[in-house]
């Protein structure tokens, strides 16, 4: 039997002027358990605080109720007093008799007839409380990045210039995602290789930074603060500590017939090749399915000649293990593919294009050299045709429900850029809203219109026929003078809508983060913690979590760093102690209840049991406490009841709902 | 007594249709090829339904125009569907004139024991509302 | 037969309130001083997804009159997903409950926010209202639980 002390609270006469303090001081003490009671004008204070003491430690109180404010104010403050005591924190119990009854009730009576209810049933559960004790993890001082965009590169530069040591794991050869990509950024029209480089440099050649290219997260194990990677390093065939970036490789290389990835497929490279001139590390990879010398066992020209002696035939994969505190997932996005919109005659014609195509033909290191031509003849268009939300707003299973957001600005970007450089081109844009919130953006768009003279039609485009003559019959709909308009077009631009890289869905499995149904990482919080993943120690940069332009991005960066950092600057995790668990001679492991968990914290051992001197072997749920947050839904979940929830048990919520119906 | 509510209804009904789904992008007015042919345009059914417009939209010459060649429904990126409401129109036209067509005080001219007696009920299933 | 001079029916009402949106949006009515009878008791729990249908049935057994869960709107769940099991468990029991004649309108699923102590104080005072012309829950009660 618990010795149960309470104090109820006057809170000046925020409480006393409604509720009867001294009956309810009276009533409580009637109460099974309870050695004391008293009342005070203010618990919180450093007198009241200092009463709660004398008194668990004169009468020997191993539970104490305090009928005061909501425990959201003061839960802290008698916890803390009671461990002061050498009472055991979670030992207390709050009955919220300010917001929940006095501030509500006018009656005299009838308040103080519900704050006693509110006490016993407070009381009832304090009488099966057990002292609980969070425990404790240590941290590993080191961030993994997943992604090496704009988002990883900006996310890795904060952590590693706090003083930690960060890894980026990189997919492709070089560093710079989408961002390099690029050839001007909205609403400033800097370029974009100008302001990326100098940060992929600065990476690079961060101290506190290590970053693997070419390769990819293949195991997660472990939970916040102690997360062990194993990392696969794919064959480079090129020693990265010989290779010193000369390119004569890559220029002798006779398999050029490769399209290239970086180019979106405009034009082609070598086998062996870096993605582009400004690459980091400035080390080339071997296209295995293109080599030569890989698929017939002729050729070497490259490792001729090199001669620093870097290329390496043999080199094989490598696994990479290593522990981190925290991981940011920064894998960024991928354009949708646009084969089911035959409409729009993607695949028909090569005059039809994707707007990150068209950055590629914009930029001056692209496959035309920055000119401005159709890829079928190389003449130059005189008339182009933008069309908006191509897979975006879908909420059929070609597109995407949601608004891919950047989409507006980059095509009123390039229709700007287009008019500006090439001022014969008349430049038609279709679109159903222009939705440009963000600053300096509407400026931006208008400024595209009134100054560029660029035709923003409010309709939809509803079919692109190419015609014999090489040209495009572009239909659509003109809403607000309601005709539908023919144009012969000369290249057609489709703002297809950006989807979360797909490699996110087998990265989220890993670290047991939750997804969407669109594959975006879930937040823990969708307006309060919009960086941080429900899985503790996950954090969340750039477009994998929703689609956003680069200045959100570097921003989101920013904020995933510093929950980074604050985790990593922690010497010992203290988890909540209010966990699940599984009692073991309950449990059949049946999986129900690791099925429900937002976490991934509960996991399954074979475990020997001595159930009433029977031993065997079973299979059981264990609760990783790290991992837990005491949400509950287990115990819920579990069909055999063996799953409880510590600090709530069922047995304690059971005796509050018996104290109030009595 | 048939109100432009229960006719809106009544259209929504029969062509499955939630004309709320519609963003007024326009990709079905874009896509339609009897458009030029056409008073009230592909993208403007939804909206006359949905604003019970509909003694307009009967008495349109869209409402014969329309191929029901369903490139709209085909393109719709909201899967509104405006050629069903069209059709639902149609049906709704069609079912009111048949009040004219055929009225139960006829009836005994018209029997004869050769006609099944289905024939009329489905008849008037159609003829009459 | 002398007429039984009946009292106000006061009913018992339990609500579970889960700690980061539903509680917080009662203190906000608390503070906000916005009235509702005081026949709502509120638990605390960390989210409406802990609450076991058990928890209801022993309410309804030990004499209430009507069980309330509050939780955080759809998709602002502080465990991101607790209460859709909440609205796919409760849907199930209350229509259980329903048929064994413990009537739909006993039981309750809404989403309160922080912010909401407005509608918190509304929720409970429509639910009051509509317990007190249900009247008094016989079904499911343990008659030895109930006071001589």
């Amino acid at each position: 039997m618990q010795r149960i002390g309470v104090f109820v609270c006057h809170c000046g006469s925020n409480i006393a002027a409604t509720v009867d303090v001294e009956k309810v001081v009276e009533l409580a003490r009637m109460e099974p358990g309870v050695v004391h009671a008293e009342d005070y004008q203010y618990m919180c204070s450093e007198a009241g605080q200092a009463r709660i003491q004398a008194a668990i430690e004169k009468k020997g109180l191993t539970g104490i109720v305090v009928c005061s404010c909501s425990p959201r104010m003061h839960e802290t403050t008698f916890r803390k007093a009671a461990e002061r005591a050498g009472l055991n924190p979670y030992m207390v119990e709050i009955a919220n008799i300010r917001e929940h009854c006095s501030w509500i009730h006018k009656d005299i009576e009838e308040a103080t007839k519900k704050a006693v209810i509110l006490a016993r049933a407070a009381i009832a559960k304090v009488n099966l409380n057990t002292p609980l004790k969070p425990g404790e993890s240590r941290v590993t001082k080191r961030a993994l990045v997943i992604g090496g965009g704009i988002a990883g590169i900006q996310t890795a530069l904060d952590i590693a210039d706090a003083g930690y040591e960060v890894d980026i794991v990189e997919k492709t050869p070089s560093i710079g995602g989408r961002m390099s990509q690029l050839d001007k950024t909205f609403p400033t029209l800097d370029c974009s290789a100008c302001i990326l480089t100098p940060k992929m440099v600065e990476a690079g050649a961060h101290e506190k930074i290590h970053i693997y290219t070419y390769s990819e997260v293949e195991k997660v194990s472990g939970f916040v603060g102690d997360f062990t990677v194993d990392i696969r390093k794919k064959a480079r065939s090129v020693d990265m500590d010989k290779c010193t970036g000369c390119g004569v490789c890559q220029e002798k290389c006779p398999s050029k017939k490769t399209p290239s990835e970086f180019n979106r497929g405009l034009n082609n490279r070598s086998a062996i090749y870096t993605p582009f001139a400004q690459a980091i590390p400035n080390v080339p990879v071997i296209d295995r399915e293109a080599c030569i010398k890989f698929k017939t066992g002729k050729c070497g020209l490259c490792a001729k000649v090199c001669q620093a002696g870097a290329i390496d035939y043999e080199q094989q994969d490598e696994i990479i293990t290593e522990k981190y505190g925290a991981i940011v997932v920064a894998t960024g996005f991928d354009v949708i593919q646009l084969d089911s919109y035959d409409e729009y005659a993607y695949s028909q014609s090569k005059d039809v294009i994707t707007s990150l195509e068209l950055e590629r033909i914009m930029n001056a290191a692209g496959p035309t050299k920055g000119h401005l031509e159709r890829l079928s003849d190389g003449r130059a268009p005189k008339e182009i045709v933008f069309v908006q939300c191509v897979g975006s707003r879908c909420s059929d299973d070609r597109g995407k429900s949601y608004c891919s957001k950047i989409c507006c600005m980059y095509t009123a970007k390039h229709a700007m850029l287009i008019r500006d450089k090439y001022p014969d081109t008349h430049v038609t844009v279709f679109y159903i809203d222009v939705r440009t919130p963000g600053k300096n953006f509407d400026e931006f768009y208008r400024r595209a219109a009134e100054e560029y003279g660029v035709d923003y039609i409010k309709g939809q485009v509803g079919k692109v026929l190419p015609q014999p003559d090489g040209s495009l019959l572009v239909q659509g709909a003109d809403l607000l003078d309601n005709r539908q308009l023919r144009i012969k077009a000369d290249m057609v631009v489709l703002a297809a809508a950006i989807e979360p890289d797909p490699s996110v869905r087998r990265i989220a499995t890993m670290l047991t983060a939750s997804i969407d149904t669109n594959n975006f990482l879930t937040e823990a919080h969708p307006k309060l913690r919009p960086v941080e993943s429900p899985t503790a120690g996950v954090f969340l940069s750039g477009v994998c979590q929703g689609p956003k332009d680069i200045p959100e991005t570097v921003a989101q960066a920013g904020a995933a760093a510093v929950k980074a950092i604050g985790l990593l600057a922690k010497d010992k995790l203290t988890t909540n102690p209010c966990t699940a668990h599984s009692d073991e001679l309950l449990c059949n492991g049946c999986s129900t209840c690791a099925n429900v968990c937002p976490y991934g914290a509960i996991t399954y051992e074979d475990r020997q049991v001595n159930d009433h001197g029977i031993r065997e072997v079973r299979r059981l749920a264990v609760v990783n406490n790290a991992l837990c947050q005491g949400c509950g839904a287990c115990t819920v979940a579990c069909p055999s009841g063996a799953m409880d929830l510590q600090g709530f048990s069922n047995r304690q919520i059971i005796a509050e709902v018996d104290a109030i119906c009595r | 007594m048939n109100t432009p509510r229960k006719q809106a209804g009544l259209i929504r009904e029969i062509s499955g249709v939630n004309p709320y789904k519609c963003m007024k992008c326009g990709k079905c007015s874009a896509s339609c090829p009897s458009y030029d042919e056409m008073d009230i345009k592909p993208h403007q059914f939804v909206s006359y339904v949905l604003h019970e417009n509909i003694e307009a939209l009967a008495e349109s010459r869209s409402l014969w125009k329309c191929l029901s060649c369903f490139a709209c429904v085909e393109r719709c990126p909201r899967d509104v569907k405006p050629g069903k409401l069209i059709d639902a129109v149609r049906q709704l036209v069609l079912r009111q004139r048949g009040e004219e067509y055929l009225s139960p005080d006829e009836i005994p001219e018209l029997l004869d024991p050769e006609i099944p007696q289905q024939l009329l009920v489905s008849a008037f299933r159609r003829y009459r509302r | 037969m002398p007429i039984e001079t009946k009292e106000e029916f006061r009913p018992k009402i339990v609500a579970f309130c889960c700690n980061w949106c539903s509680y917080a949006g009662a203190d906000l009515a608390g503070s906000s001083r916005l009235a509702y009878p005081a026949d709502v008791k509120i638990i605390r729990v960390p989210c409406s997804c802990r609450v076991n249908p058990m928890f209801v049935l022993r309410a309804f057994e030990k004499g209430a009159d009507g069980v309330i869960l509050c939780g955080c709107h759809p998709g602002d769940c502080h465990y991101s997903t607790g209460n859709y099991y909440t609205r796919r468990r409760m849907t199930l029991l209350f229509s259980m409950l329903d048929y064994i004649g413990v009537e739909n309108g006993r039981t309750r699923v809404e989403w309160v926010s922080a912010a909401e102590g407005v509608k918190f104080s509304a929720t409970m005072n429509d639910f009051v209202a509509k317990i007190r012309t249900l009247g008094e829950n016989v079904r499911l009660e343990d008659i030895r639980c109930k006071k001589q």
